[in-house]
């Protein structure tokens, strides 16, 4: 039965992913600007101690946390943006789409740029308090935008409007950062750039223990919205004729793709990209509509694509230095293309 | 609410109407369904078939009056509840890439799955079972997005089949599709009120379809009460009549279906019988001339021993004979010209 063939299929392929992760996470572990051999990494990795302190320093302080970083904001930005296309029926959704990055955006430009203009604080702020106060900046202006996102979804009824207004809130952000850098000088605006390019390396083990919990806990409540998305999938009515509570439903999954999206922004800048691509990746590789297989498979591709991009952006003569949000646009780009380029011949 | 409420749904003093505090379409409706009942909602564009149908299905709130589902009040019903009564198939174009029709009928099961929305294997035959019945069984596992739009609709009616409701509500299932489709789930949906004993709404442009299979029609049109009541009667009260006619066109109450109305002036007496008198009578009809029985200038037979040959005679002088009626229509034209 051609049912059965397909549950085989499936089942390979999530073997696939699981070996694919793994072997990223060596690779993002193992790799660097400083070398070390394979074998001593191996040997950390079981916990049979590094002769060589500093390269044990290294793994634990720097690549570690990093690759940690890179796997779950991976993982947050594809659920993110699966949900995203499954609730507003749009395959051009992504975790973005509610204005959040925009708003986190906003955040970081008011401390960096808006500081700087009164009384040039921001290099103070950037060097001394670390990256800790733009990230903080970042996360109140991402759950700003959220909660202006959430109050309106109560009101509007349409998700269409809702849409349109996430995409406006992002654009009068924009217009707000726009403004900002206008009157800024030039250090200050750099630092704002170097910011939006994004990076998997800001996150240091203290501020992992805000960023670990938020992401799981977000990660773990789209499995409790799987049921949600699947009946979303024939519409609004259908969804509500089948007995699914459309506003609470709504609320549960802009809650959780925000709190998502607003945390990764936060601390690693606006990931371009991965939101958007990795679910379409996915649903080429499943080939279904099913958010039972899709969520996971999204966690896992959105996880490995991630740790990719962050290899590459570490390769041997970059320096660790190429901003990642270059790196996700560059890949991501190309497979939104590709995908959509085959659905089309495939419709026809 | 007595025992006799139940398999019945009920619309009491009803006003129906986009917005609060508007102006109703329509009110004080007063209607019922039973079970197994399969009911053809009619009426011109504009009416207001679809807002009465998303009202009764719950999608809009009623401006006034309520609809009762086995004695339930729509107003007091939780979604889950309703879930459990009324299904719907909407006029909505589905495009799901990579859904599958088990797939979307799995979803009709949603109301009575767990947390996760995992099928039970009752629930897993349930599915193939309703897929088979609405003809379906080979294309189990193709998407729907590959299917053509009668397929599709099938499917839709299958999840509205699983979702074992006592009422199906379903707005113009068969409009998009091909005669001979439409004819299909027409039949396929009359089938399924007679043996599920399933209450059945649809709204439909189709009347002579629906003066076929319909057990009771409504009709509706602006600023105009319902009526009710079984097909034969609303044709011979000229219901139909005065719902549908406009200039140009009639509806024929001997056959049931409507005509272009053309003024016909010149007679052409048409002899014979059969199949071939009656295309021929049409022939006649559709071009401007009027088929009579009596003797006049001009008359077409059709000849009983070899059905195929028509001649068509002046007086009676024969003009022509030939096996196609529009060698017999040019010459008749021709012949008028003169």
């Amino acid at each position: 039965m051609q049912g059965d063939i397909a549950k085989g299929r499936k089942k390979v392929v999530f073997g696939g992913l699981v070996i694919l992760l793994l072997l990223l996470l060596l690779m993002n572990i193992s790799l660097g600007s400083v070398y070390i051999p394979f074998k001593m990494v191996i040997k950390w990795m079981l916990g049979l101690g590094i002769e060589n302190e500093i390269w044990g320093n290294i793994l634990l302080k720097s690549r570690l946390p990093q690759s940690l970083t890179a796997l779950l904001a991976g993982a947050a930005l594809a659920v993110g943006g699966l949900q995203m296309q499954t609730l507003f029926r749009n395959p051009l959704a992504g975790p973005s789409i509610l204005g959040i990055s925009s708003g986190a955006g906003l955040g970081v430009a008011v401390v960096v740029l808006a500081f700087g203009i009164f009384g040039s604080l921001s290099s103070l702020i950037v060097s001394s308090f670390g990256m800790l106060t733009v990230s903080f900046a970042a996360f109140l202006g991402a759950f700003g935008v959220l909660f202006v996102v959430l109050f309106l979804a109560r009101k509007l009824r349409n998700n269409a409007m809702l849409l349109i207004v996430g995409i406006m809130v992002g654009y009068a952000s924009s217009a707000i950062v726009g403004l900002l850098q206008f009157f800024s000088t030039k250090e200050d605006i750099k630092s704002y750039v170097v910011w939006e390019l994004g990076s998997f390396n800001n996150v240091s083990w203290d501020k992992h223990l805000i960023f670990i919990p938020l992401l799981i806990a977000g990660l773990i409540a789209s499995l409790f919205l799987i049921k949600s998305l699947n009946v979303l999938l024939l519409g609004e009515n259908y969804a509500a004729n089948l007995g699914l509570n459309i506003k609470r439903s709504r609320l549960g999954i802009l809650v959780v793709t925000g709190i998502l999206t607003a945390t990764v922004t936060a601390f690693c800048g606006p990931i371009a990209f991965l939101g958007l691509a990795v679910p379409h990746l996915c649903k080429g590789l499943f080939k279904t509509a099913d958010h039972s297989v899709l969520i996971p498979a999204v966690m896992m591709l959105g996880a490995a694509l991630a740790l990719f991009c962050n290899v590459i952006a570490r390769l041997p003569g970059f320096d660790g230095a190429l901003p990642i949000n270059a790196v996700t646009s560059l890949i991501g780009a190309p497979i939104v293309v590709s995908v959509i380029l085959k659905r089309r011949n495939l419709s026809e | 609410m007595g025992v006799s409420d139940k398999g019945m749904m009920q619309v009491k003093g009803l006003a129906v109407g986009y917005g609060n505090g508007s102006v109703p379409l329509h009110s004080n409706i007063d209607i019922e369904v039973n079970e197994g009942e399969f009911i053809c909602l009619l009426g011109p564009n504009g009416a207001g078939k679809s807002t009465l149908i998303k009202t009764l299905a719950g999608f809009l709130k009623p401006i006034q009056g309520d609809v009762f589902f086995n004695g339930c009040s729509l107003k007091q019903l939780s979604e889950s509840d309703r879930s459990k009564l009324v299904s719907v198939v909407l006029t909505d174009r589905l495009q799901v890439p990579n859904l599958t029709v088990f797939e979307l009928v799995a979803l009709g099961r949603t109301p009575y799955t767990g947390f996760f929305g995992k099928l039970t294997p009752e629930d897993v035959e349930l599915v193939n079972n309703a897929i088979s019945r609405v003809g379906l069984a080979n294309y189990r596992h193709k998407p729907i997005d590959k299917m053509s739009d009668g397929e599709r609709q099938k499917a839709m009616i299958a999840k509205a089949l699983v979702q074992e409701t006592p009422f199906i509500i379903l707005d113009e299932p068969t409009a998009f599709l091909d005669l001979p489709a439409k004819l299909e789930i027409m039949q396929l949906l009359k089938r399924l009120s007679c043996e599920h004993g399933r209450g059945i709404l649809l709204s439909t442009h189709d009347l002579e379809m629906a003066l076929q299979i319909a057990d009771k029609i409504w009709l509706l049109a602006q600023g105009r009460k319902l009526q009710v009541g079984i097909p034969e009667d609303l044709v011979l009260s000229n219901d139909f009549k005065s719902f549908f006619e406009r200039e140009g066109v009639v509806f024929d109450n001997h056959s049931g279906s409507f005509k272009y109305h053309k003024i016909s002036h010149k007679p052409v007496c048409v002899k014979g019988t059969g199949v071939e008198c009656q295309w021929i009578e049409r022939a006649l009809y559709r071009v401007g001339y009027k088929p009579v029985k009596t003797e006049c200038d001009y008359s077409v037979a059709v000849d009983t021993d070899n059905a195929h040959s028509y001649s068509l005679f002046k007086k009676n002088t024969l003009l022509l004979s030939g096996n196609k009626i529009e060698d017999v229509l040019n010459r008749l034209a021709l012949e008028y010209c003169q």
